[in-house]
């Protein structure tokens, strides 16, 4: 719910305003963006096509590195977004109508990340296509039996998705920017809103189609981390072939979902200047949100670490004992401290409210996620069945700005979002405001 | 027996591990652990027939090998009653392989020999099969290895080189199985007889350690090996029902 103070009109002003008027501030952050992308990534992904996957640190027990941990870390991210939106909608939430949109944006723009972390990844990825099931010459079929082939179905599903979802949402939005916009903006938003009129029949249509979308998104998010889990828990590798995993996953995901929620809600709310619409309320709720994921996601770390305590098979001692006081022990002790001590802090209704604390608990938060997702590849593989193949995994200098340049490319996309899509649902967030009252002269033509 | 029950059985009958006992061949391998001597010569054969490439100092120091052979050492006790434990270990063509089901693209399968196959060309590079292998026998190709002059003419023009980005395995050296197979059908004969085809591994044994055959054919070496007191598996509790059968080294006290 935003300020009950401010006016229908004033909304579209604001967002508007967001799309049409760009600061200097934007076009350098765009700017830094764009160069990290391609000195970070591009080039050295182009290095490491022309060269081979050895240009990344991995070896042979490690055949998995940084590049899947980043995988799973963008596909996590992407969780919160749609399906707390689709959630939200459902139990018909009200505070959730200020922040969804951009929530779904981060949901599409970090599962495109995640499907370039894929490619990244894979020896060659020029033949990717293969693990994608369609008629070809070769009459050859992927192998459905495969977790990886679950994998690419289940993304794929998501992100269409995901982008019907959040495109269906915005489509009246598109309609007010389109009659207050000119020139080349206002084309575009023409052929974006797809003619829409804002008659009852639309409305009424859209609703219907917009809830159908939500029930049917909530069971598929829960289904792509599931299965992500299964590329790890459906081998026979010691600490990886929990049956925890699977949930382990989905909570991890959601969890780091509302953490990078409130990055981006804080970002847009201070450099967008959405201050009424994006309020107190808003934290205090994704505060309430976090700490029950954190609970959750702790717990699943106790029963993980019983369940290898309990087995009593010297190969899973090694590798718990491997990840709590190996190589990287320093690694899991920062994870905890960071994703199940420091959370606890949101207990306190005053920290909930407060902005720059919840910013950088968010961020430190995603530290900890990513380290996870880190320590499951790295501490895992290297400690297997057979101690004559034991070894060690670091990551190279070409995966750590492949890493960095991830991020660099999820902002730019961010950034172009957020001047083509209303960042702020117009309509839904009116629904929540007391009727305004009729004014002579104010009329600034809401649909 | 309802319709149901006959499906269920005959289900059953197909997925069991070591059903290839309906074809031809099923190729095994026994390893005698008491008669292995760790001279690491079936390595250097394997490296020899089968074009694995020559990594480097480097590599091996950052552990890219590439042995679809190695000789694993394990030491037990200290200094003065030092002992030292070798086994050779190679893709264990898994009737129940985990390799199998992982990859996306069915790059590697089994065929009908029994032989856990890999297929370069369909391989895209995932490495889940390295991952899932509890073995660690699967090895990736990390560069375009080349060759030095002269090291290039003697590659073997029976078995394709490998590009980077690719996972290479053990094939029980196919190439030569494949031969045999040409030969006897040649001669009129619908099998290979027992000892017609042998690995390069098996046949540099120095020690006779190793013994390669079809262990659907009861009068064959390997299958008299394979029924030994002394045979077992290595990762038994893992339940991949390998194709290599190891004989357990006879301790002798005092």
């Amino acid at each position: 719910m935003a300020n009950q103070d401010i006016s229908f009109a004033q909304i579209n002003d604001d967002v508007v305003r967001s799309l049409v008027v760009t600061g200097r501030k934007y076009y350098i952050t765009l700017a830094i963006s764009i160069l990290v992308t391609f000195t970070c990534f591009v080039g050295p992904w182009f290095y490491q096509l022309r060269y081979g996957i050895g240009a990344a640190g991995m070896n042979h027990p490690t055949v998995w590195g940084t590049y899947l941990a980043s995988f799973i870390f963008w596909i996590g991210l992407s969780h919160s977004g749609t399906l707390l939106s689709a959630v939200l909608h459902l139990t018909n939430s009200e505070w959730r109508k200020a922040m969804y949109r951009s929530a779904e944006a981060m949901t599409l723009f970090s599962v495109m990340v995640a499907a370039m972390m894929v490619m990244v990844h894979v020896g060659r990825p020029w033949f990717v296509h293969w693990a994608v099931p369609y008629p070809n010459q070769m009459e050859m079929w992927p192998n459905f039996r495969s977790p990886l082939m679950f994998d690419v179905m289940a993304i794929t599903t998501y992100m269409t998705g995901s982008i019907i979802f959040i495109y269906m949402g915005t489509i009246p939005d598109f309609a007010a920017v389109r009659d207050r916009t000119t020139g080349w903006r206002h084309h575009m938003y023409v052929l974006l809103s797809l003619g829409w009129r804002g008659t009852d029949t639309e409305w009424n249509r859209l609703h219907w189609a917009y809830t159908f979308l939500a029930v049917l998104i909530v069971p598929l998010a829960v289904s792509v981390h599931s299965i992500v889990s299964w590329d790890f828990a459906l081998s026979v590798v010691p600490a990886l072939h929990q049956t925890i995993f699977a949930p382990y996953f989905v909570v991890g995901a959601i969890y780091s979902g509302t953490a990078g929620i409130v990055t981006v809600m804080f970002v847009l709310r201070k450099y967008m200047k959405f201050e009424h619409l994006i309020t107190k309320l808003h934290f205090d709720n994704l505060g309430k949100l976090l700490l029950v994921m954190s609970l959750l996601w702790t717990y699943i770390n106790m029963v993980e670490l019983f369940t290898g305590w309990y087995s009593e098979s010297s190969e899973e001692y090694e590798a718990l004992n491997f990840r709590l006081f190996g190589f990287y022990g320093p690694l899991y002790w920062e994870m905890i401290l960071f994703c199940a001590l420091a959370p606890l802090l949101l207990i306190s209704k005053r920290f909930r409210t407060s902005f720059v604390p919840m910013l950088i608990l968010s961020i430190v938060i995603n530290i900890g996620m990513y380290t996870e997702r880190f320590l499951i590849v790295a501490t895992s593989l290297p400690r297997q069945y057979l101690p004559d193949a034991w070894g060690m995994y670091v990551p190279s200098l070409v995966e750590i700005a492949i890493m960095v340049g991830s991020f660099g490319m999820f902002t730019t996309l961010f950034l172009v979002f957020v001047k083509i899509f209303p960042s702020i649902s117009l309509y839904e967030v009116k629904e929540t405001l007391p009727e305004p009252q009729p004014k002579p002269q104010a009329d600034s033509g809401a649909p | 027996m309802s319709f149901i029950d006959t499906l269920r059985s005959r289900w059953q009958e197909y997925r069991r591990p070591g059903y290839y006992e309906n074809f031809d061949y099923a190729w095994t391998m026994t390893i005698d652990l008491d008669s292995c001597t760790g001279c690491g010569a079936c390595v250097t054969a394997c490296q020899a027939e089968n074009n694995i490439p020559l990594v480097g100092e480097e590599e091996l120091a950052r552990g890219r090998e590439m042995h679809w052979i190695r000789i694993e050492r394990y030491w037990e006790g200290e200094f003065p009653n030092a002992k030292l434990n070798f086994i050779p270990m190679l893709c264990q063509h898994c009737d129940a392989a985990p390799c199998e089901t992982v990859c996306p693209v069915s790059a590697t399968y089994h065929n009908q020999d029994g032989l856990n196959a890999q297929v370069y060309n369909r391989c895209v590079g995932t490495r889940s099969c390295a991952v899932y292998c509890p073995y660690e026998v699967r090895y990736f190709n990390y560069y375009n290895h080349e060759w030095p002059s002269p090291l290039d003419q003697q590659l073997n023009p029976d078995v394709t080189v490998r590009e980077k980005g690719v996972m290479e395995k053990c094939t029980f050296c196919i190439q030569r199985i494949r031969q045999a197979k040409d030969a006897a059908k040649d001669d009129g004969r619908r099998r290979v007889l027992d000892g017609e085809v042998q690995p390069a591994c098996v046949q540099t044994c120095a020690s006779q350690a190793m013994v390669f055959g079809n262990r659907n054919d009861s009068q064959s070496e390997v299958f008299k090996s394979m029924n030994d007191p002394r045979a077992y598996h290595v990762l038994e509790e893992v339940n991949t029902a390998p194709s290599v059968v190891y004989l357990k080294k006879v301790e002798v006290n005092g």
